[in-house]
């Protein structure tokens, strides 16, 4: 362990304030999917993957990340800043004019640790699989980790992606699903159900594990798990079950929170709720 | 009229696959990605050759494209190879997001494009993907005339960094440029010096220029021909300077007048230098089931719409 779990926390409730902060600066934004997902890209960032954030694109030999559900791009850019991607002080700037931390992330403005725009959903599993093939081209045996949101999984180009991968024994990828269960219009059972993610995944040949993504302990246990099968011929697939605006009690668990920002006085709640043990930027 | 001959008539997305060929064997990093259209696009020589640089996609378009994305991050330059309406319309979204905005060296080669796929019909000829390929920022967009054009096309985009639209066809047209030819992107190619009227043609329809040329000639017309193989970045100096010697233009291709080869000269000319132009293309139409010779006749493609054409803008000229 590179952390403690406890400073893995702390990093992850920097995060939380970070996304609140950041979603009322620009009162745009969504802060739902970020909260539920902070513990699980801090323990990415700051304890699973190797790599550098001095940035290179092509990335080899690192272990690379790529955000599908690119709306989520409060956590990615606070994770990214607070590892030393760039300045926290740039966290300011999101999705204002002129930033680098457009709404969705790009490669366009250049800002480091991003390596390919994501915002319309449903392609982040193909990308994602193009650079596990280079790695295996390049002989360059790191891993490719990805994030999708579970609503996302409605596009159909994710299952072109999900049928090629196993068949092309693309073992080191680890893909992780953010199962809370909630989307734009309501609760997915209700837009359009997935039913059984599990036996779906498993029907097209992934090795699929289930984690708690909003426990440091598990989700870190979790993910070396992941690593530890990857290599042997199937690409694995991290079912993990989150809370949407986990950390905000009146943001938790409701689809209402996807995209809506805080005004002053839920900020002030919100940050009540939130400690800080490193500093706000 | 310079005067032009063939010995010999070949598809130009063969012209792609032995460039293919021969960019693998150039470049360990080209990778070649194809959704179950390997013998239509002529990928089977360097499937056979570099398997493991092989990426058989399935009925996958969107997927394809996304890999494509992914596969050059870590250096390697991808050739996507299905026939241009899945290149283009079915995959619109992926290309900008994945592919233009976020600036990777993904060369999309795209064959059977336009009427002459022929038999299949309207749901596979698409007249529309210049026009969608070049509204991306960034993306060049390229269209061969012949065999050795398209074979030299394919190796000029392996040494150029950054997103391309590479479209080709199906039917055997003649080939006339020579095979050592030095094909730079964004460089228009004189194929003959004229006085009267200025014929702008690009893929298949550049042959059928130089037959209305011909044509012409007889007429006492002296046309300048000139092959624009690089829709976007477009040739703005050669065109200019030669409509400002002739004083008007005919444009020619095989897509949809919107969006095409056309619009994109007559917004030269109107902030530029403007002068009467007539257009030869698909009139906002779909196509239909047909030999490709049947088509290009019914839907005003051949050399005598470009005759007419330029007969009806040399009389609307001061």
């Amino acid at each position: 362990m590179k952390h403690k779990i406890e400073e893995l926390e702390d990093i992850a409730s920097q995060v939380r304030r970070d996304i609140v902060r950041m979603v009322h600066g620009c009162q745009s934004g969504h802060p739902g999917g970020s909260l539920g997902c902070a513990d699980f890209m801090t323990a990415l960032y700051f304890e699973v993957m190797n790599h550098n954030t001095d940035f290179n694109m092509d990335g080899k030999g690192e272990d690379l990340f790529f955000l599908s559900n690119g709306h989520i791009s409060p956590v990615f850019y606070s994770v990214l800043a607070r590892s030393g991607y760039f300045d926290v002080a740039e966290l300011a700037t999101f999705r204002k004019l002129n930033s680098r931390l457009q709404g969705h992330p790009t490669t366009h403005e250049h800002l480091p640790g991003i390596r390919i725009a994501s915002g319309s959903l449903g392609q982040g599993f193909s990308v994602a699989i193009g650079a596990a093939l280079a790695k295996k081209l390049n002989k360059d045996s790191s891993l490719v980790y990805t994030l999708h949101g579970d609503g996302e999984l409605q596009e159909g180009q994710n299952w072109e992606a999900i049928m090629f991968a196993p068949f092309n024994k693309v073992d080191n990828l680890i893909s992780t699903i953010d199962y809370n269960g909630q989307q734009i219009d309501g609760p997915t059972e209700k837009v359009l159900s997935l039913d059984n993610l599990q036996a779906k995944f498993e029907a097209f040949g992934w090795h699929v594990i289930t984690s708690d993504g909003n426990d440091m302990d598990n989700i870190v246990k979790a993910l070396h798990y992941a690593k530890s099968l990857t290599g042997k011929g199937r690409p694995i697939l991290n079912l993990m079950s989150t809370q949407m605006g986990y950390g905000v009690d009146y943001m938790v668990g409701s689809h209402k929170w996807h995209g809506t920002a805080p005004n002053d006085a839920q900020l002030e709640s919100a940050l009540g709720q939130i400690s800080s043990k490193l500093s706000d930027y | 009229m310079k005067k032009y001959t063939y010995t010999e008539k070949k598809d130009t997305r063969s012209g792609f696959g032995a460039g293919l060929h021969e960019a693998g064997k150039r470049n360990e990093n080209v990778v070649a990605l194809c959704a179950d259209l390997k013998g239509s696009l002529k990928m089977d020589d360097f499937a056979n050759e570099f398997p493991d640089r092989y990426i058989q996609v399935g009925i996958a378009e969107a997927n394809m494209i996304g890999m494509a994305a992914g596969l050059t991050i870590g250096g390697k330059i991808p050739f996507t190879g299905t026939f241009a309406n899945f290149s283009t319309g079915r995959v619109y979204d992926q290309i900008r997001q994945s592919v233009a905005y976020s600036n990777k060296n993904v060369k999309i080669c795209a064959s059977h494009a336009g009427l002459t796929l022929g038999e299949d019909g309207a749901t596979h000829q698409i007249l529309e993907d210049i026009g969608l390929m070049k509204m991306l920022p960034g993306m060049t967009v390229i269209n061969p005339c012949d065999y050795n054009q398209t074979k030299a096309a394919t190796l000029a985009i392996l040494d150029y960094e950054g997103p391309v639209y590479l479209r080709f066809g199906r039917p055997s047209v003649p080939i006339f440029t020579p095979a050592d030819q030095d094909f730079q992107i964004g460089k228009a190619w004189m194929v003959n010096e004229g006085k009267d009227v200025t014929i702008i043609a690009t893929g298949h329809m550049v042959w059928k220029a130089i037959e209305a040329g011909e044509e012409l000639e007889k007429l006492g017309i002296d046309a300048e021909i000139i092959n624009i193989h690089t829709i976007k970045p477009l040739d703005e100096e050669a065109i200019l300077k030669s409509v400002q010697k002739t004083g008007c233009v005919v444009t020619a291709e095989e897509h949809n007048k919107f969006g095409g080869l056309g619009e994109s000269v007559a917004r030269l000319l109107s902030t530029q230098f403007p002068a009467p132009q007539e257009f030869v293309a698909v009139n906002d139409s779909f196509g239909e089931s047909g030999t490709p010779d049947e088509l290009m006749t019914k839907y005003g493609l051949d050399t005598i719409n470009i005759v007419e054409a330029a007969q009806a803008v040399l009389k609307r000229k001061k």
